[in-house]
């Protein structure tokens, strides 16, 4: 029966977390923690802590957390399947339309406008998370004597290595973490 | 029917690796996506995953999982759905589920802090760069419209923390104007 209302609870969150990410947030804890009581507001806090300390997307995350915690492993396998039921059936949809009509050339043109936007918006995302880099504040609140220069001189160096020698992505996101770690331990920061 | 096998493995494995590395929410994904599928295994047109962004940036639910239904149906139906989906649902789950019992130790590690922060550092380049190239194949068009929009939308974004939903639907608006005047010209120059 739980595990019923735990399945139930998450399609929720994956139906009307529209926009993804942050704006999950508030969702779960209305359905996790307000209405089904199934954590208290102090474990979903660490909930999110977790969640943003680790890869992949916060709702699948939060779902895994709390179905370990209320159901072990079954838990896991039904609250994340609760959450992308909606997201693949509604894009399934979405994708079938997109691919019959997109050669179209109005289709094209509508299409067209709403690219621009797209990049500004992965531009957005980018600028957000260098801020957070650089001075571990958004950018109305960065202080120019805060400016992190180890995370500068990696994000220096790692811009040229991907754009001079096109080096993989993934070496360069995990490569990273490692030569900042040890350069913060040398430096006897940690 | 063995090559159906080895793309549907080549996109489980895909997804399954970007998902496993993707520190910093939907638009980090977007960026490797691209670079994945458009430029090393050219699966992708670039337009197509920009459209394929707009759309799962305006659906329900989470945006990697949105994006993976997406590609998987385009490069194998409903199977490719589905194997998309669970190589991007997988690493999420197993790392979730050993982290929530050792929770304490995870938390208070002050390596994984510091790697943490650094590593915002390496993601934000790899967005860059792929920003770098998009936004010069927007310069490229010498369309004044797009390249205002693309401008404003980022200032709307970033600095006003107008909604992602909202930005996109603006320019939907923009584009059936933008349309209905092409239209229109056409018509003209018939008559």
């Amino acid at each position: 029966m739980l595990l019923l209302k735990l399945f139930f609870a998450f399609i929720q969150v994956g139906l009307f977390s529209v926009g993804g990410g942050y704006a999950a947030i508030p969702l779960i804890q209305e359905q996790i923690v307000n209405i089904h009581g199934l954590m208290t507001l102090e474990e979903f806090s660490d909930l999110i802590t977790v969640a943003e300390m680790t890869p992949g997307p916060i709702s699948i995350n939060s779902a895994t957390f709390v179905g370990m915690r209320i159901a072990g492993i079954p838990g896991v396998l039904l609250c994340s399947i609760g959450c992308i039921i909606p997201s693949f059936c509604i894009c399934l949809i979405l994708a079938h339309f997109y691919y019959k009509y997109r050669t179209v050339s109005g289709v094209q043109v509508v299409l067209g406008a709403m690219r621009p936007a797209v990049v500004a918006l992965i531009a957005s995302a980018g600028a957000s998370i260098l801020m957070l880099g650089l001075f571990q504040a958004e950018i109305q609140d960065a202080v120019l004597n805060n400016l992190r220069v180890v995370e500068l001189g990696i994000f220096v160096a790692a811009l040229f290595l991907l754009r001079k020698f096109k080096m993989n992505a993934i070496t360069i996101i995990l490569g990273s973490g490692v030569v900042g770690t040890v350069i913060y331990a040398l430096m006897g920061a940690i | 029917m063995k090559k159906d096998y080895s793309k549907l493995w080549t996109l489980f494995k895909s997804m399954f690796v970007l998902s496993a590395c993707t520190f910093g929410g939907g638009f980090v994904i977007v960026s490797l996506m691209k670079k994945k599928f458009v430029e090393d295994l050219q699966w992708l047109e670039e337009d197509e995953m920009l459209d394929v962004t707009a759309i799962t940036q305006s659906s329900p639910g989470p945006l990697p999982v949105n994006a993976s239904v997406i590609i998987g149906y385009r490069m194998a139906g409903v199977i490719g759905s589905l194997t998309a989906i669970l190589g991007t649902i997988l690493p999420p789950m197993v790392i979730i589920s050993v982290i929530s019992v050792f929770y304490e130790q995870f938390r208070t590690n002050p390596y994984i802090a510091v790697a943490l922060q650094v590593m915002r550092a390496g993601v934000a380049a790899v967005i860059f760069d792929v920003v770098i190239n998009l936004a010069g194949n927007v310069l490229k068009t010498k369309r004044v419209l797009y390249i205002g929009m693309m401008i404003v939308a980022f200032i709307a974004t970033y600095l006003l923390d107008v909604s992602a939903m909202l930005v996109i639907l603006t320019c939907l608006g923009i584009g059936l104007v933008d349309l209905a005047v092409t239209l229109r010209k056409k018509k003209g120059t018939v008559a």
